[in-house]
């Protein structure tokens, strides 16, 4: 479980530009269920999900994970908590260009110095479980947008993370593969991974799959809907 | 341990990819260190390796020479003073020396003409011979001829048999050598029988040479007494002043290129600056990105540093560094041509590579250092 205890994040802090992006967010995100986070450009769902992921420090209040409080934590635990418990997909992929599928996949898992074999294996599966391990050898800049997002999913898996963040995963894809998205999300979630995401597509907050839907504006959290029955 | 080896592989293959995927900007920064470090590595070998040359050739030079000074110049010294200096406690020989300088009009150079010792058995001249150094036959095209042909001062003509000519190993000291028998040189320039340019001295024991400096002081005034470890360091002095003058120019050029680095690592394109943070926000370390540009780092200036050696030892040694002989060498119009023999002085190796591989590395790591602390959440926003 994530739990946010009066969260506020602010920007450029004591600067002209001073933004607030959250405030006074207190909410807890339960382990095995998929969570949506609901609300126009600027409602500050980016913001909590780059919190909640271990990316950045709230400005003001706390957040656990489980019992643990991360929010203070040095940088190094930070980013050993952000590799073990977290996958990210990004809005734009965010894919390294000039590296090849396979090697974008396994990239998370350099730090860790695993045994190549392993990796490899263990990446191909994952790029099998997303259908697109026929394309394990191509540049990553080849890849329509379909098969951008689903090595990204690979990527966001590849050190069997406990939660996966999604941020807008829909924003550049057409109907049918915002189909083929939300199966592969249902099949995670059968294996029992935890996903968290943002949107603003109906189609991801009416699908069948969401169990919970957080609606926010303004960087306030304004409605908590449980939708899982 | 098995895992920290395979952090590090991971991190530079990840490193040699993305060197591979900018490698224009690489290699120009590959290419104006090796140029750098090609130069400073050439100058100090070849600086390295004269001052040894030139150690190596006095070896068998007198311990000391007696000049006769008047007026502060250089004079020439009776023969009486040979046996007085023979005569004092400690010198095994003394022998007097005929040499001078001849201005060659035809090309403008200026040759040393001497009379070889006694002792040197193996360049005796009767008269009507001579031997030469391998400039003087370089600039008279001299390596098929057979006779030289000098003018004195008085308008006379000398039509010398060449009987020899010396090989490029000592040219340091030969290059400008022509050797003539002593009747000969004493013809050309119109000396009288009982007077050297200077005397030999061949010392027993060389802790004693000071003391016997200061007897000959004592003995003959006016005298000047040059020992063979004057010449090794005025040798060495001219050659590390050479030396020092470049290195000198050669240091702003330094400075410039940390600059460079600095500025090229300072100016992490955006796209380097978008992977920074997208290897961060998936779980890499501040640690594993400095580690990599470390490797990037080290790749470049450990590369470049062997590559601009290596061709620096080629140049000097098998090129007798020919993009620099004119500024180190000097010597007048002949420039001695002689093989350098290959010797490497590694505390100036190291020396080389801590004052030009540090200040790399620390110039692209600070900058880098600075973009790899930020928050990795600028990737989603």
């Amino acid at each position: 479980m994530i739990k946010l205890d009066n969260v506020s994040k602010i920007y450029n802090e004591g600067q002209p530009n001073e933004a607030y992006a959250l405030r006074d967010v207190t909410l807890e995100i339960m382990a095995g269920q998929t969570t949506v986070l609901k609300g126009p450009s600027g409602s500050g769902k980016t913001t909590l999900l780059t919190l909640v992921g271990c990316l950045s420090r709230p400005t003001v209040g706390r957040i656990h994970l489980g019992d643990e409080m991360v929010s203070g934590l040095p940088e190094k635990f930070m980013t050993e908590i952000r590799r073990k418990k977290f996958g990210f997909v990004f809005q734009r992929f965010n894919l390294v260009r000039g590296l090849s599928v396979l090697e974008n996949v396994m990239l998370p898992s350099y730090p860790l110095g695993p045994k190549y074999s392993n990796l490899r294996q263990n990446a191909l599966r994952l790029l099998g479980d997303v259908e697109i391990a026929d394309k394990a050898q191509m540049k990553v800049e080849n890849l329509s947008g379909g098969e951008a997002q689903r090595v990204a999913i690979a990527r966001a898996l590849i050190n069997d993370p406990d939660f996966m963040i999604a941020d807008e995963p829909t924003a550049n894809l057409d109907t049918r593969l915002v189909g083929e998205f939300l199966k592969i999300v249902k099949k995670l979630r059968g294996q029992g991974k935890s996903i968290i995401m943002s949107s603003h597509d109906p189609r991801i907050w009416q699908a069948d799959i969401v169990d919970r839907v957080i609606s926010m504006e303004d960087g306030r959290v304004i409605a908590d809907q449980d939708v899982s029955k | 341990m098995a895992n920290l080896f395979a952090r590090q592989r991971y991190l530079m293959d990840f490193t040699i990819n993305s060197m591979r995927r900018r490698s224009g900007r690489n290699l120009v920064l590959f290419t104006v260190y090796c140029l750098i470090i090609f130069i400073l590595a050439s100058v100090m070998l070849f600086g390295q390796s004269i001052r040894q040359e030139a150690k190596a050739l006095l070896v068998n030079a007198p311990e000391a020479t007696v000049q006769q000074m008047v007026m502060g110049r250089h004079d020439l010294i009776s023969g009486d003073r040979v046996a007085e200096l023979q005569s004092i406690r400690g010198v095994r020989h003394a022998e007097g020396r005929l040499w001078g300088y001849y201005f060659d009009p035809i090309n403008g150079a200026n040759y040393t003409i001497m009379v070889p010792s006694a002792e040197n058995t193996a360049h005796q001249l009767q008269p009507g011979q001579t031997i030469l150094g391998p400039g003087v036959v370089a600039n008279r095209e001299l390596v098929r001829g057979t006779h030289l042909f000098l003018l004195a001062d008085y308008g006379e003509i000398f039509r010398l048999k060449i009987k020899e000519k010396l090989d490029t190993e000592s040219a340091l000291v030969s290059a400008d050598l022509v050797l003539l028998s002593e009747p000969d040189f004493r013809k050309f320039f119109r000396l009288p029988d009982n007077v050297y340019t200077d005397i030999a001295l061949s010392i027993r024991n060389e802790r004693e040479i000071a003391t016997i400096v200061g007897k000959i002081g004592n003995q003959i005034p006016g005298s000047r007494v040059v020992t063979r470890d004057d010449i090794l360091r005025t040798y060495a002095t001219i050659f590390s002043w050479r030396e020092g003058l470049l290195l000198a120019l050669l240091g702003a050029s330094i400075v410039a290129f940390v600059i460079f680095a600095f500025d090229k690592a300072a100016g992490l394109s955006g796209e380097e600056r978008r992977e920074i943070g997208i290897l961060k926000a998936i779980g890499w370390d501040t640690s594993d990105v400095l580690a990599m540009k470390f490797w990037e780092g080290a790749l470049v200036s450990a590369g470049a540093f062997l590559l601009g050696v290596l061709l620096a030892y080629l140049h000097v040694f098998f090129f007798q560094a020919g993009l620099l002989e004119q500024v180190l060498k000097g010597w007048s119009v002949i420039y001695p041509d002689f093989q350098l023999r290959a010797q490497i002085d590694l505390l100036q190796i190291v020396t080389l590579a801590f004052f030009t591989v540090v200040p790399y590395t620390a110039a692209t790591i600070v900058p880098i250092w600075r973009t790899a602390v930020t928050d990795p959440d600028a990737v989603m926003r």
